[in-house]
């Protein structure tokens, strides 16, 4: 059998059934495509493909586990680098990870390193995950304020080396953006919630309800005993444009809509108490990752139409080629070269009509990026009737407001070594989004990964 | 799991609970408030820290049964428990020696003006309060009220105690007879912004606490965002207290109305039982 140059594709929910439901999208491979796929992989002396994953994960060698048909030893290997791999088998960005780097890749389509994370993960769950080896404990403290992927490595990772790690994550769930943002159809909660217990079961205390800064402050729980905190607070904070009419009813950021839609399951009202509205015609302003998942939540939840308005082209979206296919496979209608600038609603203040802009892209400057730029008089109007801003997030400045000492950049994001986590403060370290602005899931793990060994270092007395 | 060690009925439809949770009461300050969420399915609903006890642990809200999430607190007893509690959130009142100042709270808005009449007392302030509601039956901490003013003013709508009018009529006359330094307003938004256009025509700074529909409570939907001057400003983590003649009202009376519809709809699960089909 001569070898594969595409990678065994993965079975998918039919998107005309889909858009009725929550579940998950992306079906994940049996065992036999599981296996099939893994014998793509040439096992290489020098595998590249592991220059591409911030975590470390052994890639080569789980995967020969799999071909072996032995999957509890690809877990084995899997956990060893990765606490969360369910979760980043189908949520990293493998084709800019991993997958980039792929010696396949060359030829033909790199193998499908993601989905055969996520068969071995999911493979585990359903056998019942097993208890962590226990590991001898190191009498130190470690706080991690919040609990997104970052705080999750850092505390794992410091766990694993004997430290007693607590967590203190300001929602009712630990989890970050994977519980709030990212919506129950491409990532289920119960598969974050169970890679948490997992993490819970390495001897982690998760406090919830707790907000760093107003609960107590760093100050506070260093003077509590914590020998050393790590802050992976992220990006939290909705951005908007700042226009006229944008706070009427009915304009939401993106994470309050996908916050009351995941978290707090909106979609099952009335079973569940929080509501959300949904009109017939919603905008999502904005082409990312964030934006994708709301046009798709949009439909899910109701909405005749979801529209993508987008100030630049198709080519420039930043979002990942899989999401924008998914999006458009389910129905979601993209206006390029658009971007409101006002709104207008009725007497009850709800929004109706969204004025928009046409923009054309100039010659791309020094960066190479083309810059939209607004053509004078091609305003028009859009009838709305929900509208959701999906421009970005910046840096939650509670912690950083309440922790006198703690140097930030211009855009108020932490200060912090890229290697280390280290910040202006010896005993507090950083990392993820809050470090980074928003970025990915791995980035924040890979960060998390490197914070905890430096921790580890720095309570040795070992050179920060 | 937070344990409620005391649940008083004040008024009618209005309740006091007291609740343990002593991470809170050790950094609670007045014009703050909590989030709390009874159940797994329940809404996150802030309520005002009305009193706290840093020696007991235990924290005091109180609130009025209006819609579905209201009335089933209320229905919880001492000893029960609340699922998620998270707090102190808000910025603190700003409260300082400044003279004469007047503190309102209309309806259930007394329990959260209470702490500021009393940290605002502490600092040494002349404090006149004056409290209000439709009628006798809703008003509440009369003399909890009393020990911390230096002058305590009552105004009902039907006369049935005190003054019969609104606060703002009360207010009027003290604004005309004697020199007020602040003034802070709790209560229906309607009222706040009577008595924003009470005193402005007085240049007096009124200071007002906004009650918008909130998530996270960190700053992190943008639910709660209010429009104060030109900016547009998130009552959980900037505020929720505003310069009163800063705050566009009529916008923050529209957003507050946003689920108008939902909130029916869940009151008529809750009345029926559900299970009956019709919704
Ligand atoms: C809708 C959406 C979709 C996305 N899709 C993808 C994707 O497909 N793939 C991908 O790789 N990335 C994706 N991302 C980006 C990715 O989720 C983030 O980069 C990542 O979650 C950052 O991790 P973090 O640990 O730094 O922070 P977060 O996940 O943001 O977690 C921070 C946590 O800290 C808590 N916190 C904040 N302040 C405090 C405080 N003061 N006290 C206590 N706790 C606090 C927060 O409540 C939160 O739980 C997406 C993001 C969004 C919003
Ligand atoms: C910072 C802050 C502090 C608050 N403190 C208190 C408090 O100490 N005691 C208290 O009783 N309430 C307080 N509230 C208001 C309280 O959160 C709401 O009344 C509650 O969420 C209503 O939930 P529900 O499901 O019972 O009613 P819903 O079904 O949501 O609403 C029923 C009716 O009440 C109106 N309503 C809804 N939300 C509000 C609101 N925020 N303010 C005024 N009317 C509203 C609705 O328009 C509707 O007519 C506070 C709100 C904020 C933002
Ligand atoms: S964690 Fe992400 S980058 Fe690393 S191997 Fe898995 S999919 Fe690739
Ligand atoms: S580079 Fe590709 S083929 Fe080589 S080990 Fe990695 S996954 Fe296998
Ligand atoms: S309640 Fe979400 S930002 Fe204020």
């Amino acid at each position: 059998m001569s070898l594969r140059k595409s990678r065994i594709e993965m079975p998918a929910q039919d998107p005309k059934e889909r858009v009725k439901n929550f579940k998950e999208v992306a079906l994940g491979y049996t065992s036999e495509m599981a296996r099939e796929e893994a014998s793509r992989c040439l096992n290489c002396k020098n595998p590249l493909c592991k220059k591409g994953c911030p975590v470390e994960v052994d890639i080569p060698e789980f995967i020969s586990a799999l071909k072996e048909d032995d999957p509890a030893r690809a877990a084995k290997i899997l956990k060893n680098k990765n606490n969360l791999p369910a979760i980043c088998g189908r949520v990293c960005p493998q084709e800019n990870q991993c997958e980039m780097h792929c010696i396949l890749g060359k030829k033909g389509e790199p193998v499908a390193i993601g989905r055969l994370e996520r068969f071995v993960a999911d493979w585990e769950r359903e056998q019942g995950i097993p208890d962590p080896e226990k590991v001898e404990t190191i009498n130190k403290k470690v706080a991690i304020i919040g609990s997104g992927p970052a705080g999750l490595t850092a505390a794992a990772d410091l766990a694993k080396f004997g430290y007693q790690v607590t967590i203190f994550e300001a929602l009712h769930v630990p989890g970050g953006v994977l519980m709030y943002g990212i919506p129950e159809f491409r990532l289920p909660k119960e598969v974050v919630q169970q890679e948490i217990n997992y993490i819970k079961k390495l001897g982690v205390d998760i406090q919830v309800n707790f907000v760093v800064g107003k609960t107590a402050t760093i100050a506070d729980l260093l003077e509590e005993g914590y020998d050393a905190v790590f802050i992976g607070t992220g990006a939290g904070l909705p951005n908007f444009m700042n226009i006229p009419g944008e706070n009427l009813s009915g304009i939401y950021s993106a994470n309050e809509f996908l916050t009351r839609t995941n978290l707090m399951k909106a979609y099952l009202f009335p079973q569940y108490a929080t509501p959300i509205k949904i009109g017939k015609k919603v905008a999502v302003i904005g082409a990312g990752n964030v934006a994708m998942d709301a046009a798709r939540t949009a439909l899910r939840l109701g909405a005749e139409e979801s529209y993508i308005v987008y100030r630049r082209s198709a080519e420039e979206m930043p979002a990942r080629h899989e999401e924008v296919e998914h999006a458009r496979e389910e129905g979601v209608q993209f206006l390029f070269l658009t971007s409101p600038v006002a709104y207008k609603g009725d007497e009850k203040g709800y929004v109706k009509v969204m004025t928009c802009q046409k923009f054309a892209l100039a010659e791309p400057d020094e960066s190479g990026r083309r810059k939209p730029v607004a053509i004078p008089g091609s305003e028009f109007d859009m009838e709305v009737d929900t509208v959701v801003v999906a421009i970005g997030q910046g840096p939650n400045p509670l912690v950083p407001r309440t922790t006198p000492g703690l140097i930030l950049t211009k855009k108020g994001n932490i200060q912090a070594d890229e290697e280390t986590g280290a910040t202006s403060l010896s005993n507090v370290f950083a990392g993820g989004d809050i470090v980074t602005g928003a970025a990915t899931v791995i980035l924040a793990m890979g960060a998390g990964k490197k914070a905890a060994r430096a921790i580890h270092r720095y309570l040795q007395g070992i050179e920060k | 799991m937070y344990e409620i060690l005391k649940n008083e009925v004040l008024g009618s439809n209005i309740y006091l609970f007291e609740v343990k949770a002593a991470r809170i009461a050790a950094k609670a300050e007045a014009g703050q408030f909590v989030i709390i969420r009874l159940h797994e399915t329940a809404e996150r609903i802030p309520l005002t820290i009305a009193d706290y006890s840093r020696e007991k642990g235990t924290i005091t809200i109180i609130f009025q049964a209006v819609g579905a999430s209201t009335r089933e607190l209320a229905e919880y007893k001492a000893g029960q428990k609340i699922l998620d509690l998270v707090g102190p959130l808000g910025v603190p009142s700003e409260i300082e020696k400044y003279g004469t100042v007047v503190c309102i709270g209309g309806g259930v808005g007394i329990a959260p003006i209470y702490p500021i009449a009393r940290a605002l007392k502490e600092a040494g302030n002349k404090v006149i309060s004056i409290i209000g509601a439709r009628s006798r039956d809703l008003l509440f901490w009369k003399e909890k009220m009393a020990a911390v003013s230096d002058e305590l003013l009552i105004a009902t709508d039907d006369g049935s105690e005190g003054r019969k009018g609104f606060v703002t009529d009360v207010l009027k006359d003290l604004l005309e007879k004697e020199k007020i330094e602040r003034v802070w307003a709790i209560g229906p938004m309607v009222m706040m912004k009577a008595v924003a256009n009470t005193t402005r025509p007085f240049a007096v700074k009124t200071i007002v606490s906004l009650n918008p529909i909130m998530v996270d409570g960190t700053g992190m939907c943008g639910a709660c965002r209010v429009a104060v001057g030109k900016e547009t400003k998130f009552a959980c983590v900037d505020g929720p207290e505003f310069d009163g003649h800063e705050v566009d009202f009529d916008l923050a009376m529209k957003r507050l109305a946003i689920f108008k519809d939902e909130e029916q709809r869940i009151l008529a699960k809750g009345q029926c039982g559900g299970g009956c089909g019709c919704h």
